[in-house]
C-alpha cells in the first residue's frame, strides 16, 4: 500500500543541496582535471559522472524500502563488510604502496568507504536500545568499542589511516551523543591521559618519527610538508575573488599533489578566492545542519542515531578535508564529500543522503 | 520531567542535537577563520608565491657506497659529474636562450631543441636533461653568464668512477640507468627515473648498502628560475662503503696473465671460503655503461665471440675434463672397489663391449695405483673404476661434492652445472643410459658440466681436509664514516663425503701430479713451495660457429679447455687456484702455469 504522506514528507531540500554541492565537484574535478596540466585526464571527469548517475540510482534504492529494515539487516551488513575488508588485505591490488582495492570486473570499490556505513548502521541499532539519559556504563561502552575495532585495525592495516581515524571519529561522535555516564567517561579519560606517555615510551625511535611527522606535517620538507606549502599557496593566491574558472596556477601535477582526489578544495579555492570557497563551506554547513534537522524531526531512537551517524560522517570528512590542505590538521587521505574524484566514495555519499531521505519521509509513522 | 525516567525520550534527544548543531558551527568557524587568514590577510604573500610557482624541490643525490679490495686499496669511486638541464617555464623565451646557450657551449642549436621535443608532455617546470657531464671549460662559460640564461641549470651530480679500467669489471660490475620495468617492479622503492642503480656484479648485489638515500631541499626561486633562498634542507644520507675479499694485487697479476686468452681464474683462501681474485676474460670497461654507450659500442660487446659479457668464473659451464678424476678417485677409494694399492695395468686403451675407449697417452702408463693414475692422469685406470662405480654412485659423490648446484657466492646468474644420473637421461632424452656413457663421465667427459667456481669450491675442500665453504666476495660493510655495521663470517656448507684416510690418498696423487717425475702439471712445480694440483683437458664436441669462410678461426674454436685446480702449500693450502684457458689446448701447457704464477706472487711476494 502506498502512503500519500511518503512524498508530502519528501525531503526536497536535501535533494537540492545534494545536487549543488555535487555540481560544485563537478565543476572543480573538471577544472582540476583538464586546467594547467600537460596531459588532461578528461576521462576522470567521465567516470565521475558515470558514478554519479549510479549513485542517483543507487540513492533512489536507499529511501525506497523502510529504514527500519536496516534495524534488522545491521549484524548481517556489518559481517558482509567485514568479510569484504578481509578479502582487501588477502587478495586486494597495490596501489602506490597501499592495498584499498577490490577489483570487481572492470571496476574495483574500496570496502573501507561502506564499512563507515555499516558501522553507522550497527552502532545505531546498539545505542538506540541502549541510550538513557543516565548515560551508558563502561559495561555498555564494551561492544561499540569491539565494533569499531575491528573494522579500524583492518583498515589500519591496509594501511589507510585516514579511513580508520575517520571510523573512530564516527563511532566516537555516536557515543559522545548517546552520553556516557559521568563516571566512566572520567575513568576513560583519565586512562587516556595515563596511557598516552605510557605508549609513547615504548614505541621505537623510528615510530616516534613517523607520528610527529604526521602531526607536524614541517617536519617532513621533501614529502607532506612541501604538498601543505603547495597547497596553502594555491589557497592563499586564490585572494578574494579567485582567479576565475580553469586559471589555477598550482593546479599541475607536480605542484599540487592528489589535485582530483585529496587535494580539490585547494584547487576550488584558488580559482574562486574568498568569497567562492566561503560559499562552498556555507552550502556544506547547510547540508550538515539539513542531515542533523532529519534527526530532530525524527521521533525514534534508531532513526535518530542514524541520521546523527551520517552527519557526523559527512561533518568529520568535510572537517578533517578542508582543515587538512589548509595546513591547520595532519595530512591524511580523506575525501572532501562529494567534491573529491572517486567511485566509492561517491556511492557511499549518494547511500547516505537516501538514507537520510528514507528516514525524513517515513518520520509520520511514529507520531 | 523526563530527568527522572532516565529514558532517552524525544525531548532528551532534541537537547542533545542542539550540543552538536553548535558544535558544528564552532567548528566552521575555525575553517573560515582560517581560511580568511590564508585568502584575505595572507594573500599578496601567497599570490607572491603562486606567481612562478617559487617555492620549488630540488634532489640532492647521494654519494654512493666505495668499494675496496680487501686491503682498504679503492676499487670504485665517486667523481662529480655536471649536468646542463632547461626548465622551459623559466627559460623564457625559450628559443633566444637555446641560441645563446649554443653560442657559450658550441652544442648546435638543433640538438638542443630535439632534447626538449624528446620531453614533450611533461611538466614544463621539470628540468629536462640537456648534457651530462659537461667539461669545465663549458661550465665555466655557464657560470659567467648565469643571468643572460634564463631556466637553465648546472647540478652537480655524483657519477660512478671504475679507477682500474676493465679490472674485476665481473666481478665488481656496473652502474646503468634505471629502466621502467624495473622502476614498476618494487624492488627499488628509492629510486627515480634518471637514477643509476648497480645491474651487474658486486654493485647489484649490494645495491641496498651502496645505494645510500636520496635528500633534498625546498627552494625559492626567482623570475629566471634561479635559486634566491633555500627553506628546508634534508641531507641525503651516503651510501656504506663495501670492502672485498678480493686482493687487487693478486686480481691485476691475473688479469695480466690471462689478457689474451679467453677463460677464467679465481683464487680462494681455502680456510675461509674467501675469493682472492676472480678474473673473467676478455673483460670490459664499466665506465662505458655509466657514461651511457652507442649502439655500436654495445652491439661490438654482446657480438664478440669471446664473450666478454659473460661471467665465465660462474657462468661459464665446461666439461670438468680430467679434474673430475678426483671425484673418480674418491668414489672408488670411499666404495671399496680400489684402495691405494689397487694396481691397473693400462696398455693405451680400454675395450668395452665392441668399442674401444683410449687412454690420452698412446704408450699406455703400464701398471698404475691410484696415487700414479692421478699423477699422470691415466683415463684406462678411471674408465674402470668409473664402470665398476656406475653412473648413479658417481654422482652421488659429485653432487655430494657440491657440484652440479651452484655454490651461493652473492653474484646473480650463477650457473648450475650438471652432473648426469641414468634418470636424468631418461627424462632428458628418453634413452636409457648406455654402458660406455659412464667411461666418459669417469674421465669428467660426456655430459658432465661445471663451472670454474664450483671446481674450486672443490678443490679447495680437498686442500683444507674435506670442509666445502660458501665461497665469499663481502669482507666486510662500512658507513661512510668508517663504522663497521656487518662483517661477513666464513660459512661451511658441506663437507666431503670421504674418510681422512681416502682423502690422503687423493691429496698423494694431487701432490705428485705437481712434483712427481711424470707428474702431468709438472711445469708448475716451484722449488720453494709445494704446489698439488690436477690438470684438465676438455674436449670440445660442437661449436656454434658454422661459417666457413672462417676457417682458421673455426679451426681455433675447435681446439680443446684447458683446466688447471690446485693448492699451495701442499700440505696446509693458504690458496686455491682454479685456471680455465678456453681452447687453450693443454692443462698442462696453457692453465697451470698462469696457477704456478699466482701462487708466487700471492706467497712469495714480500707484502708490505
Amino acid at each position: 500500500m502506498f502512503d500519500r504522506r511518503l512524498v508530502q514528507y519528501f525531503d526536497w531540500g536535501l535533494l537540492i543541496i545534494t545536487f549543488i554541492v555535487g555540481s560544485i565537484g563537478l565543476i572543480a574535478l573538471y577544472s582540476s582535471v583538464m586546467a594547467g596540466t600537460p596531459n588532461p585526464q578528461k576521462m576522470l571527469f567521465i567516470k565521475q559522472l558515470l558514478w554519479y548517475c549510479a549513485g542517483l540510482v543507487v540513492m533512489v534504492i536507499s529511501f525506497i524500502f523502510n529504514y527500519k529494515t536496516l534495524d534488522r539487516w545491521a549484524i548481517v551488513i556489518y559481517i558482509i563488510c567485514i568479510c569484504l575488508l578481509v578479502c582487501v588485505l588477502l587478495f586486494g591490488k597495490y596501489v602506490g604502496g597501499s592495498k584499498r582495492w577490490l577489483a570487481l570486473g572492470p571496476v574495483s570499490i574500496q570496502p573501507s568507504e561502506m564499512v563507515k556505513i555499516s558501522l553507522i548502521i550497527i552502532l545505531a541499532r546498539y545505542y538506540s536500545k541502549h541510550a538513557s539519559s543516565k548515560g551508558l556504563t563502561l559495561r555498555e561502552l564494551l561492544n561499540p568499542l569491539i565494533l569499531a575495532f575491528i573494522p579500524f585495525s583492518l583498515i589500519v592495516k591496509q594501511p589507510d589511516l585516514g579511513t580508520g581515524i575517520l571510523l573512530i571519529l564516527i563511532a566516537g561522535s555516536m557515543t559522545i551523543f548517546a552520553k556516557i555516564d559521568k563516571r566512566s567517561f572520567i575513568y576513560i579519560f583519565s586512562v587516556c591521559i595515563i596511557s598516552v606517555p605510557l605508549v609513547w615510551f615504548l614505541l621505537k625511535g623510528y615510530q616516534k618519527q613517523r607520528i610527529l611527522t604526521f602531526l607536524d606535517p614541517d617536519r617532513d620538507p621533501l614529502g607532506a610538508g612541501y604538498h601543505i606549502i603547495q597547497s596553502k599557496i594555491a589557497i592563499g593566491s586564490g585572494m578574494i575573488f579567485g582567479k576565475g574558472f580553469l586559471k589555477g596556477t598550482q593546479n599541475s601535477l607536480s605542484f599540487l599533489p592528489e589535485h582530483h582526489t585529496d587535494f580539490i578544495f585547494s584547487v576550488l579555492a584558488e580559482e574562486w578566492g574568498f568569497i567562492g570557497s566561503l560559499s562552498i563551506l556555507f552550502i556544506t554547513l547547510i547540508l550538515v545542519i539539513r542531515a542533523l534537522s532529519i534527526a530532530h524531526k525524527c521521533r525514534e531512537p534508531f532513526g535518530i542515531m542514524l541520521s546523527v551517524g551520517i552527519s557526523a560522517m559527512i561533518f568529520w570528512q568535510i572537517f578533517i578535508n578542508v582543515g587538512m590542505v589548509m595546513g591547520l590538521m595532519p595530512v591524511v587521505g580523506v575525501p572532501l564529500p562529494f567534491v573529491s574524484y572517486g567511485g566509492s566514495s561517491v556511492i557511499t555519499m549518494m547511500i547516505c543522503i537516501g538514507i537520510l531521505m528514507n528516514i525524513s519521509m517515513r518520520r509520520f509513522m511514529f507520531e | 520531567m523526563s530527568k527522572y525516567l532516565n529514558t532517552a525520550d524525544n525531548e532528551w534527544y532534541k537537547q542533545r542535537l542542539t550540543g552538536v548543531i553548535i558544535c558544528v558551527l564552532a567548528a566552521y568557524i575555525v575553517l573560515i577563520v582560517r581560511l580568511f587568514y590564508l585568502q584575505v590577510i595572507e594573500r599578496e604573500e601567497y599570490r607572491r608565491l603562486s606567481e612562478n610557482n617559487c617555492i620549488r624541490l630540488q634532489n640532492i643525490d647521494p654519494p654512493r657506497g666505495l668499494i675496496f679490495d680487501h686491503n682498504g686499496k679503492l676499487l670504485v669511486d665517486n667523481r662529480p659529474s655536471f649536468d646542463l638541464s632547461i626548465i622551459l617555464k623559466d627559460a623564457k623565451p625559450v628559443k633566444q636562450t637555446l641560441e645563446k646557450l649554443s653560442n657559450y657551449t658550441k652544442i648546435p642549436t638543433e640538438e638542443l631543441q630535439a632534447c626538449i621535443d624528446g620531453n614533450k608532455g611533461m611538466s614544463p617546470y621539470k628540468p629536462i636533461l640537456i648534457k651530462n657531464d659537461i667539461g669545465r671549460d663549458i661550465l665555466a662559460t655557464i657560470e659567467a653568464h648565469q643571468y643572460d640564461l634564463p631556466g637553465i641549470e648546472v647540478t652537480v651530480r655524483p657519477l660512478r668512477y671504475y679507477i682500474n679500467k676493465q679490472s674485476g669489471a665481473h666481478l665488481i660490475g656496473y652502474l646503468s640507468q634505471i629502466n621502467p620495468v624495473e622502476l614498476e617492479s618494487g624492488k627499488y622503492p628509492k629510486s627515480i627515473a634518471g637514477d643509476f642503480i648497480g645491474k651487474y656484479g658486486v654493485e647489484k648485489a649490494f645495491e641496498n648498502y651502496l645505494c645510500g638515500s636520496r635528500g633534498g631541499r625546498q627552494v625559492e626561486v626567482n623570475a629566471n628560475g634561479q635559486v634566491v633562498r633555500i627553506l628546508r634542507t634534508v641531507d641525503a644520507q651516503p651510501g656504506n662503503n663495501i670492502y672485498l675479499t678480493i686482493d687487487q694485487v693478486l686480481q691485476e697479476k691475473a688479469e695480466e696473465l690471462l689478457e689474451n686468452s679467453a677463460g677464467a681464474v679465481i683464487a680462494m683462501d681455502p680456510g675461509s671460503g674467501n675469493i682472492l681474485a676472480l678474473v673473467s676474460s676478455p673483460s670490459f670497461d664499466q665506465n662505458a655503461f655509466v657514461g651511457g654507450m652507442t649502439h655500436s659500442q654495445w652491439d661490438a660487446l654482446v657480438s664478440n665471440p669471446y664473450r666478454p659479457m659473460e661471467n665465465k668464473a660462474i657462468q661459464g659451464e665446461y666439461p670438468p675434463a680430467s679434474t673430475y678424476k678426483i671425484i673418480t678417485a674418491m668414489a672408488g677409494l670411499e666404495e671399496g672397489i680400489i684402495d691405494n694399492n689397487t694396481e691397473i695395468y693400462c696398455p693405451g686403451y680400454y675395450k668395452y663391449g665392441d668399442r674401444v675407449f683410449r687412454c690420452w697417452k698412446k704408450g699406455g702408463h703400464g701398471t698404475v695405483n691410484v696415487v700414479k693414475a692421478l699423477a699422470e692422469s691415466c683415463d684406462v685406470f678411471f674408465y674402470q673404476v668409473g664402470q665398476k662405480l656406475g653412473v648413479d654412485r658417481l654422482a652421488w659423490y659429485a653432487k655430494a661434492c657440491g657440484l652440479g648446484s651452484p655454490t651461493g657466492i652473492d653474484l646473480s646468474h650463477e650457473a648450475h652445472g650438471l652432473i648426469p644420473t641414468a634418470a636424468w637421461k631418461k627424462s632428458r632424452t628418453g634413452i636409457a643410459w648406455q654402458g660406455g656413457e659412464t667411461l666418459s663421465i669417469a674421465i669428467g667427459q660426456g655430459y658432465n658440466l661445471a663451472t670454474p667456481l664450483q671446481m674450486l669450491s672443490l678443490i679447495s675442500a680437498v686442500g683444507n681436509g674435506g670442509k666445502i665453504y660458501k665461497p665469499l666476495i663481502l669482507k666486510e660493510i662500512r658507513t661512510a664514516e668508517g663504522e663497521v655495521i656487518s662483517q661477513n663470517k666464513s660459512c661451511v656448507i658441506g663437507e666431503l663425503p670421504v674418510s681422512g684416510k681416502t682423502l690422503e690418498v687423493v691429496k698423494k696423487g694431487l701432490w705428485a701430479a705437481v712434483n712427481g717425475q711424470r707428474g702431468t702439471a709438472r711445469i708448475a712445480h716451484l722449488d720453494q713451495i709445494d704446489m698439488s694440483g690436477k690438470t684438465g683437458t676438455a674436449q670440445v664436441f660442437s661449436h656454434k660457429k658454422n661459417d666457413d669462410s672462417h676457417e682458421k678461426e673455426r679451426s681455433e674454436f675447435l681446439k680443446p679447455h684447458a683446466w688447471f685446480v690446485s693448492y699451495a702449500p701442499a700440505d696446509k693450502p693458504k690458496i686455491a687456484v682454479t685456471v680455465i684457458v678456453e681452447h687453450g689446448e693443454h692443462g698442462s701447457s696453457a692453465a697451470a702455469p698462469i696457477a704456478k704464477e699466482l701462487v708466487k706472487t700471492y706467497l712469495l711476494t714480500e707484502k708490505d
